[in-house]
């Protein structure tokens, strides 16, 4: 059965009066040098077949060994995630036949998972753009750690399979089912692919397959407190499908119900392009994965002074980094929610802070949400190859600060920086962007006309009206063909209007 | 002195070394025995003259270098063909692998060539090491030496008979449930089963991986001392293999002395026994007495569980071991297929023989959701409680002395019933299920001239104390100086 539904991007259940309530499985391929059970490097985009062994391809008479840094990496999710580490965790063999599986068993975690419990922060969509949302915490069951499998290339006649990936670790992370709209969706899996960054666990990209995400969906009439038959929704292999797919399956379940149907428990599969869904299987033909202990894998003891070393390594969460930003920096929100979520940018910008001033923070912060971005966009680079280091940066800050340079030939310097590398003071020189060097005599004798010029806004400023001073600043700037110091002009003003 | 393929490693070590004899000549006297009797035995699979002649050749300019690598250099080894050996057939006696060739060396393997051994030939067993009597083979059915219309035991059967036959000096098989010592008690030689753990599995075809272990055939307790201390050890591979020391179990033969303490398991010697075998049991537990051992009886109330919760553990773990033959990446690949999936089921269903199937079958519904409990989950309870028995033997005794087998070597075809062939494990069974240690030694032979094994069962990883007791009745008995005339 294939439904055919225009692809929508939010559904008001409460309109319809039906709530939506959503678990996710995610699966995330852990970062490692070698593969979860044998020394073979861990790749994407090599050869077909060259990353594999023995072990990796299921040879007769091989065996599994733990790799310490997959159980490390799982350890550090978990903590990042505030999840209950297990003192002990054991392997299972989930038992399958598909040739994708080099053994017909994946190495799994059954009813020991190393992580229990824990949450993903999300954040809701706020009142505005500028505002921030309501942030909520949606709870985890586990995460465990297995082995990825490989892939099925299906051509005319043949199938081929690759097993590259195959004995890749891989993370399981399962929430409760405490979503209820796509939108909720689409936010924890920002958050989570966020946290999974920063922590290193993962480089997370949907199309090298580093994220996948499953759904289970069911809807239930506003008010009701036992679940639906829920549907699982598979391939949903980029956040926007994930959250398209989810509000379509709403939608046909709202329909189903709605016409007097009943929903049916099967696994669909959401084709993102065609914002379409086909039922794969039903649940009479679900699996027996035969779960039993891997005899092959002793159970790993998981003590304190091991947990201990993985929180030392975990960094900072976006969330808790956007909260300290808006506290330590005075910076408004729109600017934490482009700085936080990258680390090299909010890193970035912490330490140009450190060089130019806390005071300067939103200055600095502006310079790199605007400035930065646009040239980094522009050139298509690596981040971490841009040659406009924070101490750049921050000395161009500093120049305008002290009126050697102008705010209009600072952002020509920044331009020509980010193309050179070279220091702003130097471009700055060979450019002919600094301030005049002012003859104090010429600057005062410019200020004095001025003041002389406008009677009117001298006895405003004398009656304390501040932004009076503004009106003489204009021809002294003309006088001096715009390069005379604005800070040392200002300064001349007052003490000749104090004068007076 | 008998002919050279009959030798101990120990004697012909000593000749290789006073280089009266090159290794050369040993391997091409074994050839030729092997060529003269094999028609009859069958205990090969498969052999490969000019690779094992390469070998000796390079043993020979080792020795000649004075490099010899010690008492195995230039010895001829055949390995059960379960044991990974790159670049030769690794079948394990199975259609469904009848083509393949091992791209890597078994761990033991790479030990064996690093103690400078000759590795010949691969041999038979039952399909996946699943049997006691090399019958259920998927080539040939194997003879026993000393009558070629019995079976040589199983499921290590072809190592057993090729040793027994003077096809080679030792070699090596793999013990489940009692696969290694029943085949050496119905052929007349020793075989031993360590302690789980002791010798990594890397490179062995898994039937049971919880119950599996390599182990060492030898003529005398001596020479399996010899080839135990070359396999034993630590592997990073085997992320069971224990960081046990590993002695030099040869030299440690002599550091033992007894008197023991040995315990009679009243168990053990039931209903089912052939009264040949009782008496021959009797009689070395007779000799150990005269030696001043203290005899004691235990019990070991939990032996009668022993069988059923093997062919629930050993099952369960064998339907998952083997859903890797499925014709996809090697081994037989059937024609008949429609698709990927079906391309499995097609492929095992004409790969694998019935008692497999079986296994198989067994191992799958033990497992299945709703019986995961009743079946498995009890079946491991068991288990512990098997284990529980034997260690609380231990607070008496140093080891346990028992008949290998109920039965000597039976008769091709006599036993169709596959409970009946079943029983037949029934005095080792416990060994694997306790992951203890255990040798079988020769102890006589029954009025119509079939061989006798008495059993010694050893505690966790006290394998050095069980070898010196098995050599105490050894070198005291000249059962071994026989041969089966072929």
């Amino acid at each position: 059965m294939t439904s055919v539904l225009p692809s929508v991007s939010s559904v008001s259940p409460n309109q319809s009066g039906y709530e939506a309530v959503i678990g996710l499985e995610v699966h995330v391929q852990v970062k490692t040098r070698s593969k979860i059970f044998t020394r073979v490097a861990a790749g994407y985009g090599h050869e077909p077949n060259t990353l594999t062994d023995p072990v990796v391809l299921g040879l007769p008479g091989a065996l599994p060994v733990m790799n310490k840094a997959a159980l490390d990496a799982v350890i550090k999710a978990g903590l990042l995630l505030g999840c209950d580490i297990a003192p002990v965790c054991k392997w299972d063999r989930k038992n399958y036949f598909y040739p994708d599986s080099p053994k017909n068993y994946q190495i799994s975690q059954y009813d020991q998972p190393i992580c229990r419990g824990g949450s993903v922060e999300i954040e809701l969509p706020g009142a505005a753009r500028n505002v921030m949302g309501g942030h909520k915490h949606i709870p985890l069951t586990r995460i465990h750690l297995e082995e990825d499998v490989g892939k099925l290339n299906h051509f005319a006649s043949d199938s081929l399979v690759d097993y590259n990936r195959a004995g890749t670790p891989l993370m399981e992370i399962v929430s409760e089912p405490a979503l209820h709209s796509a939108e909720e969706a689409f936010a924890y899996l920002t958050s989570l692919r966020a946290t999974m960054v920063y922590g290193g666990i993962s480089d997370c990209d949907m199309e090298k397959g580093q994220l996948r995400c499953d759904a289970n969906i069911s809807i239930r009439p506003v008010g009701q407190t036992t679940l639906g038959t829920k549907v699982e929704l598979k391939n949903l292999n980029s956040i926007s499908f994930v959250r398209d797919g989810i509000a379509h399956e709403i939608k046909r379940q709202i329909g189903v119900l709605e016409r007097g149907g009943v929903i049916v428990q099967e696994t669909r599969d959401y084709d993102g392009m065609t914002g379409t869904s086909q039922s794969l299987r039903t649940k009479e033909e679900a699996h027996d994965y035969r779960y039993f202990p891997d005899p092959d894998l002793m159970p790993v003891r998981v003590d304190d002074p091991w947990k201990e070393r993985m929180r030392a390594e975990c960094p900072e969460l976006p969330f808790p980094k956007q909260r300290r930003f808006i506290e330590q920096y005075q910076l408004p929100y729109t600017l934490t929610s482009v700085l936080v979520w990258d680390r090299a940018l909010a890193d970035y910008f912490e330490e140009t802070v450190k060089l130019a001033g806390v005071a300067k923070a939103q200055t600095v912060g502006n310079w790199i949400v605007n400035d930065l971005l646009r040239e980094h966009r522009k050139s298509q680079a690596a981040f971490a190859d841009i040659k406009v280091t924070p101490a750049h940066l921050a000395a161009n800050v500093k120049l305008v600060d002290s009126g050697a340079v102008l705010p209009n030939a600072a952002k020509e310097i920044f331009i020509e920086m980010f193309a050179t590398g070279d220091m702003p003071e130097a471009i700055a020189e060979r450019r002919g962007l600094k301030a005049a060097p002012t003859d104090s005599g010429e600057l005062e004798q410019w200020c004095r006309d001025a003041i002389a010029g406008n009677a009117k806004a001298v006895a405003e400023f004398k009656a304390g009206k501040e932004s009076a001073i503004n009106a003489f600043k204009g021809p002294v700037m003309k006088a001096a063909k715009g390069k005379a110091n604005p800070k040392l002009v200002d300064e001349t003003l007052r003490r000749l209007l104090a004068a007076m | 002195m008998s002919e050279v393929f009959y030798q101990s490693i120990t004697q012909l070590a000593a000749e290789l070394e006073a280089k009266k004899l090159s290794a050369v000549e040993l391997m091409q006297a074994v050839i030729a025995r092997t060529k003269a009797v094999e028609p009859r035995v069958r205990a090969f699979n498969s052999f490969d003259e000019s690779d094992a002649l390469a070998q000796a050749a390079a043993s020979d300019t080792r020795r000649a270098a004075g490099q010899s690598r010690g008492p195995l250099d230039g010895i001829p080894v055949a390995l059960k063909d379960v044991i990974a050996v790159k670049d030769q057939p690794l079948t394990a006696s199975s259609r469904i692998l009848a083509n393949f060739v091992s791209p890597y060396d078994a761990t033991v393997t790479t030990r064996l060539r690093d103690a400078g051994a000759v590795l010949w030939g691969r041999c038979n067993c039952d399909e996946f090491a699943m049997g006691s009597s090399t019958e259920n083979s998927g080539f040939h059915v194997t003879g026993n030496p000393w009558d070629v219309t019995r079976v040589p035991g199983g499921s290590s059967g072809g190592s057993a008979a090729a040793l027994a036959a003077g096809e080679a000096i030792a070699t090596l098989g793999s013990d489940t449930g009692g696969s290694v010592r029943q085949p050496a008690a119905l052929c007349g030689v020793v075989g031993m089963k360590p302690t789980y753990g002791l010798v990594s599995r890397y490179g062995l075809i898994a039937y049971a991986s919880s119950l599996d272990q390599i182990g060492p055939f030898g003529r005398t307790v001596e020479d399996t001392a010899t080839v135990l201390r070359a396999i034993a050890g630590h592997d990073e591979r085997d992320s069971t293999s224990y960081r046990a020391t590993i002695l030099d179990y040869r030299a440690e033969l002599a550091a033992h002395k007894g008197p023991w303490r040995l315990g009679i398991p009243k168990e053990y010697f039931g209903e089912g026994l052939d009264p040949e075998i009782g008496a021959a049991v009797e009689q070395a537990i007779a000799f150990y007495k005269s030696q001043g051992c203290e005899i004691r009886e235990v019990s070991l109330p939990h032996t009668r569980y022993c069988l059923d919760t093997y062919y629930i553990i050993a099952t369960a773990e064998a339907s998952s071991n083997l859903a890797r033959y499925d014709g996809v990446r090697y081994g037989h690949r059937s024609k008949q297929a429609k698709d990927g999936v079906d391309l499995s089921y097609q492929s095992r269903a004409e790969g694998f023989g019935a008692e497999v199937k079986r296994r198989i079958i067994l191992g799958t519904y033990v497992l299945s959701s709703g019986y995961y409990d009743a079946y498995y989950l009890r079946a491991q309870k068991v288990r512990t409680l098997i284990r529980r028995d034997f260690l609380e033997a231990y607070k008496d005794v140093d080891a346990l002395i028992t008949p290998t087998s109920p039965v000597p070597a039976f008769k091709i075809g006599e036993k169709s019933d596959p409970l009946a062939m079943y029983l037949c494990d029934i005095y080792t069974i416990g060994v694997n299920l306790a992951g203890l240690p255990g040798i079988s030694v020769p102890c006589g032979f029954t009025k119509s001239g079939l061989p006798i094994g008495v059993q010694l069962i050893g505690q966790p990883f006290q394998e050095a104390c069980l070898l010196a007791i098995a050599h105490a009745y050894d070198r005291a008995h000249d059962w071994n100086t026989r041969h089966p005339i072929l």
